[in-house]
């Protein structure tokens, strides 16, 4: 195409950066959105390196894996990252199927990637149920601190249910309620145990300043806004808004894919002889993707 | 189309899956095993908070790159996109976490 003048630069029609209007609206939308994730990484980042004794430490949080016994550290959260680079990869070969114009293909692979959008979306309601109703169960002190009852020698976390019910006890809670004042007896009762820190080192208090600090403390079970049995109070806070952010983006990515889908089967774009809608939302997807990598990174394994 | 530079087939796709993959099994295991001498101390954090830093890094890469396919846009748009990413992000979070440590003391 020969070189327009001056005048008709400004006419329109022209792209320079040999992206559809759409597709460039869309990355520039998701640098923006990739700023909104560092702000909210950044500012957890910012409170942890502020609270690092009391911040918990998540593998000792997020320890359930759905049809296994005990610990699993990592494992389900893997799963869920799995889940999510899979869907990413059905969708590039949904987009790659587009520049072919096979509208077959296409349906087919974007309704894999629907498919693993949707189970991301239950494993984490999956996660979310079992962070709210608790685990170990903690001893909130009267100044705020949440920490957790230990073996003085080992370090070991005992739950509220080993503590109370000894040799009977489940090592979590789970729906299982616990009153204050049968802690407080159980813990008297025991001379090995002391109160812990969830954070980094796991500092343990003396069995004295221990005895002493229960006196007044409340028993926290499970996690909400303003309590929770895990550590430092902003750490739920920071995962409910954080991972919710996200699963709120998964939620809405499926929802555009379902629309572009469905657009897909009324052969919109076989007409139109272009499939740039699928990458546009493939676009995003990926994005959705990209944000897990680093969530996954700073929130769970660092 | 800006898109007529990008691989031929799906084989390239896959290749990308089994490294991703990868890079998150190497991950996990080290998270999970967490060697005692990877946690020596180094930049205000440990050598193994860098690795999976770095490995992340490596991931984003490869989703960027190919999966969204700026690998083959205009350098214009590269430009666009990286550089307000590159520069804002790192600075922001040199920022929080040096403020971090300062403001509630160590």
């Amino acid at each position: 195409m020969a070189q327009p003048a001056a005048t008709e630069s400004w006419s329109g029609g022209n792209e320079p950066m040999k992206a559809e209007y759409g597709k460039l609206m869309m990355w520039f939308f998701l640098v923006s959105d990739a700023l909104t994730f560092t702000g909210f990484l950044t500012a957890y980042g910012f409170m942890r390196f502020g609270h690092e004794a009391t911040w918990p430490i998540a593998e000792d949080v997020f320890t359930h894996f759905p049809g296994i016994e005990g610990d699993q550290p990592l494992l389900y959260v893997a799963f869920m990252t799995f889940v999510l680079i899979m869907s990413s990869v059905t969708m590039v070969i949904a987009v790659n199927a587009g520049h072919q114009l096979k509208k077959t293909a296409v349906a087919w692979w974007m309704i894999a990637t629907i498919v693993g959008g949707l189970i991301f979306v239950g494993s984490q309601a999956w996660e979310w149920y079992h962070f709210i109703i608790g685990d170990k169960g903690g001893i909130e002190l009267a100044d705020g601190r949440v920490l957790k009852v230990a073996e003085a020698q080992t370090g070991e976390v005992l739950s509220l249910s080993q503590l109370v019910d000894g040799e009977a006890g489940h090592a979590s809670n789970h729906l299982e309620k616990f009153g204050s004042g049968e802690v407080k007896t159980a813990f008297e009762a025991n001379e090995g145990l002391v109160l812990q820190s969830p954070g980094k080192g796991h500092a343990q208090l003396t069995r004295a300043e221990s005895l002493r600090l229960i006196q007044n403390a409340q028993v926290v079970q499970g996690a909400n806004m303003k309590h929770n049995e895990y550590g430092q109070g902003q750490f739920a806070n920071f995962f409910f808004f954080i991972t919710g952010f996200h699963g709120f983006h998964v939620f809405s990515g499926v929802i555009f894919n379902i629309i572009i889908f469905y657009n897909v089967l009324l052969g919109t774009y076989e007409r139109r002889k272009s499939y740039q809608m699928v990458e546009k939302v493939g676009l995003y997807w990926h994005f959705v993707d990209l944000v897990w990598v680093f969530v996954f990174t700073f929130f769970y394994l660092v | 189309m800006s898109d007529s530079s990008s691989p031929a087939g799906t084989r390239w796709i896959w290749n990308i899956f089994w490294l991703l993959l990868v890079v998150t099994g190497v991950e996990v295991a080290l998270g999970i095993i967490k060697p005692t001498f990877l946690l020596f101390p180094l930049a205000g954090t440990s050598i193994l908070n860098l690795i999976f830093i770095g490995l992340t890094l490596v991931k984003a890469a490869y989703i960027v790159q190919y999966f969204m396919h700026l690998k083959y846009e205009t350098q214009s748009l590269r430009m666009a996109i990286y550089l307000p990413a590159l520069v804002l992000i790192p600075y922001l979070t040199f920022i929080l976490l040096y403020e971090g440590v300062e403001v509630y003391g160590y």
